[in-house]
């Protein structure tokens, strides 16, 4: 199997690392870097569960090779707090209940988060389109939305 | 008289703001809000190797050879190990079920197949290499052969004749054949009755779907001989037991079982189930820290399933719409082994329920348990109560119908009324307290129900099909009491266990036996803990979900955690309160009843500046040095609660749906929850639990439903061919709530987590029937998706 260097700046710092072709983003982030916030949901594209920023896009960390992503600034939900201050969206999930196991959480962040930069007032159903890739089995979504709508319509500082 | 006597009301004796009841943010958000939260995926060990599982790709086959030589040579590959080496190995290796039923036939389950496999993705084969990607390549240069033999996958195909056993022990393939209720009364009012309405249903597989898939990570200590296996386990203190007892034979009391954050269960991670077995064995086998993680097909092949119910059920009535009697005959897939509670949950999980919210006086049930070649089935969220109240309430409407009454009006005619409590059915049960109409009522008003029986009228005229489901619901909640769970089959007892510590700096330690999976127990312990001691919430550290730690527990299923976990805590509590009111008798030499506790203060009544704080108290505890004389030091309880009666949550929900008769779509125009589940802790989470719960029952309403081929392997498995509700499809959701709290539990509640799925999939079947009532369907089964509806109205034709 042959092994690539790749370079990927992750919320910020810079890693070089040597990954098997095969080797996904999700893979590279949580067993090379240690980054386990992206979960792992369904391997094929459908749960959202590691969903991370790539170039300033949401993407489903598990439909990308790491070497596709050499380069690459990639974002992810470990990066969305500042010395401990949860961001307005996050505080927003915790305050309406937008959560329940907590595993969706990280790739809905970056979901939502990255529809808001550009939303303007959306509406609930604008929300739950933007959503609709991420599979959440505990909440039902009502509160997803309540936390998102929320940060639109308040501003809730800054999204992500 | 101590404070542990002195009754059992919530906030005892004085405290009317306390934070139980607020819906105080959770302590667990923080830590999932920001990626440092770990799940079992998340657990590294020093020198860890990979564990993953050749699967079965056949329904049924006879395992004629394995040849594992070519996978053993690859480079990383650590070992490989069949099912014949587990044997060899001497442990015991055996899966047993936790629930005995007269005449049960209760076949060996190992946790690698040796001679069989019975249902696709039964482990044939074990590697364990240096890298996950390694282990998974080497699956495929190990070369089974097979024999395939004719699978069955259907429950009622199952027991016919000259059909191939799943298991040479049923040759019939029938595992229980259980009845409940009185078939002679039954049959009296039958044919006493002016009306017979029926109804033919099935209730679909569904695949429980928790975010997390399941995992183990297992360490093997050669020096201590001690087992530590990090899962995802709803109950560690089962798993730890039947790891040691059922498949692996490590001494209990050298096993520790952690589960640390886990993504969702609804079910699936009560049971042990061979993986995490595997994963251990496998630890012992290298004396090395191994890991294993499903994939997501991997679990739609081997977390059990939920329901896979076909079922006759009729319902007697009068002309002025009383019911007389109910009867049903089911055939329930069990799979091709028996989980712990997969024979519990189609019995008396669910026949016992057939009474629903109604005085129903005579009720029949019999349920033959078959075999079939598919993924075992047991417990999902409602777990038998789903099914007998889908039951009652498909009934409700086609009985409605049949008298010519509103479905609304025919169930309030027939509902226990409140004087009517503690309530005995005919299905067995005693309900405890209840107060049916005034959650109906609160549901029908804020649907508007008499202007929308009026607009559906106006909206039929134009061409548009509106539809209004009720569902009416009562649960039998929390699986105790311990000795009637034993009395009908229970292999398990049906307490919890916590206990409450002051530490002697004053904070205060919660250790609870039940574990989370996104329920937030942390936060409602802390709340419960803080109202009985007056403690300030911030002081209060709750710890789950490792048996080091936390000496017993039976964990969290059956929506028992706040009634039966939460009851054990309260309990501790009052014991804990009860030990400090003494010192602080001694100490401020004042008689019992001139003392006073006041919100984590004991003063003398009229002085309150004669005072101490249970915290300060605790300190004193600790010193030792003034106690009263007999006492020992320290301040801690532990307690085992065992209830004396099941809770009985309960409520109304309505769904109002539009039905398009064109395309067959189902769209949700509003639904609302009235839920009662007694005392509430924390409705913000109350509240999650309902929305989750709607959504999984609107989900096996329209979208879900497990499917077999033609070969007995499933067509449904992955996510894009299993519909797994997204959040365009589910509405927004209005709830709300009554009160009627439980009378026998110590904080008064009942448990809330899986009424919502019990009420929402019987409410949107029932209002997409009653949209489609001008073309005569009386009733559908889930998933009612576009093409159900569309070949109902003769589109196939």
């Amino acid at each position: 199997m042959s092994e690539h260097e790749i370079t990927l700046t992750v919320n910020g710092e810079k890693h070089e690392l040597r990954v098997e072709a095969r080797t996904l983003l999700v893979e590279a982030l949580r067993e090379e870097l240690g980054y386990t916030g992206a979960n792992v949901g369904c391997e094929t594209g459908r749960c959202g569960a590691c969903t991370v920023r790539v170039d300033g896009d949401a993407l489903k960390s598990c439909t990308r090779f790491a070497v596709q992503a050499d380069g690459a600034e990639i974002e992810t939900v470990e990066g969305l707090s500042e010395e401990g201050e949860l961001s307005g969206l996050q505080a927003s999930f915790k305050r309406n209940h937008g959560l329940q196991c907590g595993f969706c959480t990280p790739g809905m962040l970056l979901t939502a988060g990255t529809f808001l930069e550009d939303a303007e007032d959306p509406s609930r159903a604008e929300i739950r389109e933007a959503i609709e890739g991420n599979l959440c089995r505990c909440t039902g979504y009502h509160n997803i939305v309540d936390a998102v709508e929320q940060v639109a319509t308040d501003g809730g500082g800054e999204s992500l | 008289m101590s404070d542990a006597a002195e009754g059992g009301g919530v906030g005892e004796p004085d405290d009317a703001e306390g934070v139980f009841g607020s819906g105080v943010e959770r302590r667990e958000d923080i830590p999932l809000l920001t990626g440092e939260g770990d799940y079992t995926a998340d657990v590294s060990r020093p020198g860890m190797a990979h564990l993953a599982i050749r699967r079965s790709d056949h329904a049924h086959a006879r395992i004629v050879d394995i040849d594992t030589s070519e996978a053993e040579a690859m480079e990383g590959v650590a070992a490989v190990y069949t099912g014949e080496d587990v044997v060899d190995s001497g442990v015991p290796n055996s899966i047993p079920t936790a629930w005995m039923l007269p005449g049960l036939v209760t076949p060996q389950y190992r946790i690698l197949a040796t001679d069989k496999v019975r249902h696709e993705g039964s482990g044939v084969a074990a590697v364990v290499a240096e890298s996950p990607q390694r282990a998974r390549d080497a699956l495929d240069r190990i070369d089974v052969e097979y024999e395939e033999l004719d699978q069955v996958t259907e429950p009622v195909e199952a027991v016919e004749k000259d059909v191939p056993p799943v298991h040479e022990e049923a040759e019939d393939n029938v595992a229980f054949d259980f009845e409940l209720g009185d078939e002679e009364a039954v049959e009296e009012a039958f044919a006493d009755a002016d009306h017979v309405a029926s109804v033919d249903l099935r209730q679909p597989r569904i695949v429980p779907n928790a975010m997390e898939p399941r995992a183990a990570v297992a360490e093997w200590e050669d020096r201590t001989e001690k087992l530590r296996v990090w899962m995802t386990s709803q109950n560690p203190h089962l798993h730890r037991m039947l790891l040691s007892a059922g498949t692996l034979g490590v001494p209990e009391n050298r096993i520790e079982v952690i589960a640390p954050e886990v993504g969702g269960g609804f079910g699936s991670k009560i049971y042990h189930y061979p993986d995490e077995a595997v994963t251990a064995w496998c630890s012992m086998q290298l004396g090395r820290p191994v890991k294993w993680r499903a994939s997501r097909q991997e679990g739609y092949v081997t977390d059990c399933h939920g329901r896979d119910h076909d079922t006759t059920a009729e319902i007697a009535l009068d002309d002025d719409g009383t019911v007389r009697g109910v009867r049903a005959e089911t055939h329930a897939g069990l799979g091709a082994q028996l989980s712990q509670f997969g024979t519990a949950t189609p019995s008396y999980l669910y026949a016992t329920v057939l009474s629903g919210q109604y005085t129903v006086p005579a009720i029949h049930c019999r349920v033959v348990g078959a075999f079939t070649n598919t993924t075992p089935v047991d417990a999902y969220r409602g777990a038998g109560r789903a099914e007998g109240i889908y039951v009652i309430e498909r009934l409700m409407d086609v009985g409605a119908r049949a008298v010519g009454m509103d479905p609304a009006e025919f169930r309030r005619k027939n509902l226990v009324q409140p004087e009517e409590f503690p309530y005995e059915s005919a299905a067995a049960l005693v309900y405890d307290s209840g107060e049916y109409e005034r959650a109906m009522d609160k549901a029908l008003e804020h649907v508007g129900y008499e202007d929308l029986r009026e607009r559906q009228e106006r909206l039929r005229e134009e061409g548009r099909y509106l539809g209004i489901g009720v569902a009416n619901f009562v649960e039998s909640a929390g699986l105790s009491p311990s000795g009637l769970a034993g009395d009908l089959g229970s292999q398990a007892g049906g307490w919890e266990s916590s206990i409450v510590r002051f530490d002697s700096t004053g904070t205060l330690t919660v250790m609870a036996g039940t574990a989370d999976q996104g329920q937030g127990h942390r936060t409602t312990y802390a709340q419960i803990a803080a109202e009985e001691l007056g403690v300030d919430l911030e002081d209060i550290e709750v710890i789950e979900g490792d048996t080091d730690r936390i000496p017993q527990g039976m964990g969290t299923y059956g929506s028992r955690s706040a009634s039966v976990g939460g009851g054990a805590i309260a309990r501790a509590a009052r014991e804990v309160r009860s030990k400090a009111r003494e010192i602080a008798e001694h100490q401020l030499e004042a008689s019992s009843e001139d003392v006073v506790f006041d919100d984590g203060t004991f003063h003398i009544e009229g002085a309150p500046d004669r005072s101490l704080h249970i915290q300060e108290i605790a300190h004193e505890a600790y010193l030792g040095h003034d106690l009263p004389e007999g006492m020992d030091p320290g301040l801690e309880e532990t307690n085992f609660y065992d209830p004396e009666n099941f809770t009985y949550p309960f409520g109304t929900h309505v769904a109002v749906v539009e039905v398009d008769p064109e395309t067959g779509e189902t769209s949700i125009e509003e639904y609302v929850a009235v839920d009662d589940c007694g005392e509430v802790i924390n409705p913000m989470i109350v509240e999650g639990q309902v929305h989750g719960g709607i959504a999984q029952g609107i989900g096996a309403a329209l979208y879900e439903g497990a499917a077999y081929g033609d070969d007995g392997t499933l067509e449904t498995r992955r996510m894009d061919e299993y519909a797994v509700p997204h959040a365009t499809q589910l509405p927004d959701f209005e709830t709300d709530n009554t009160v009627t709290p439980s009378p026998h539990n110590p904080l008064g509640v009942k448990g809330v987590g899986e009424s919502a799925t019990i009420a929402a999939a019987p409410a949107v079947v029932s209002a997409v029937v009653d949209a489609l009532e001008p073309f005569d369907i009386e009733h559908l089964d889930m998933p009612i998706t576009p093409e159900t509806v569309w070949r109902a109205l003769g589109g196939a034709e």
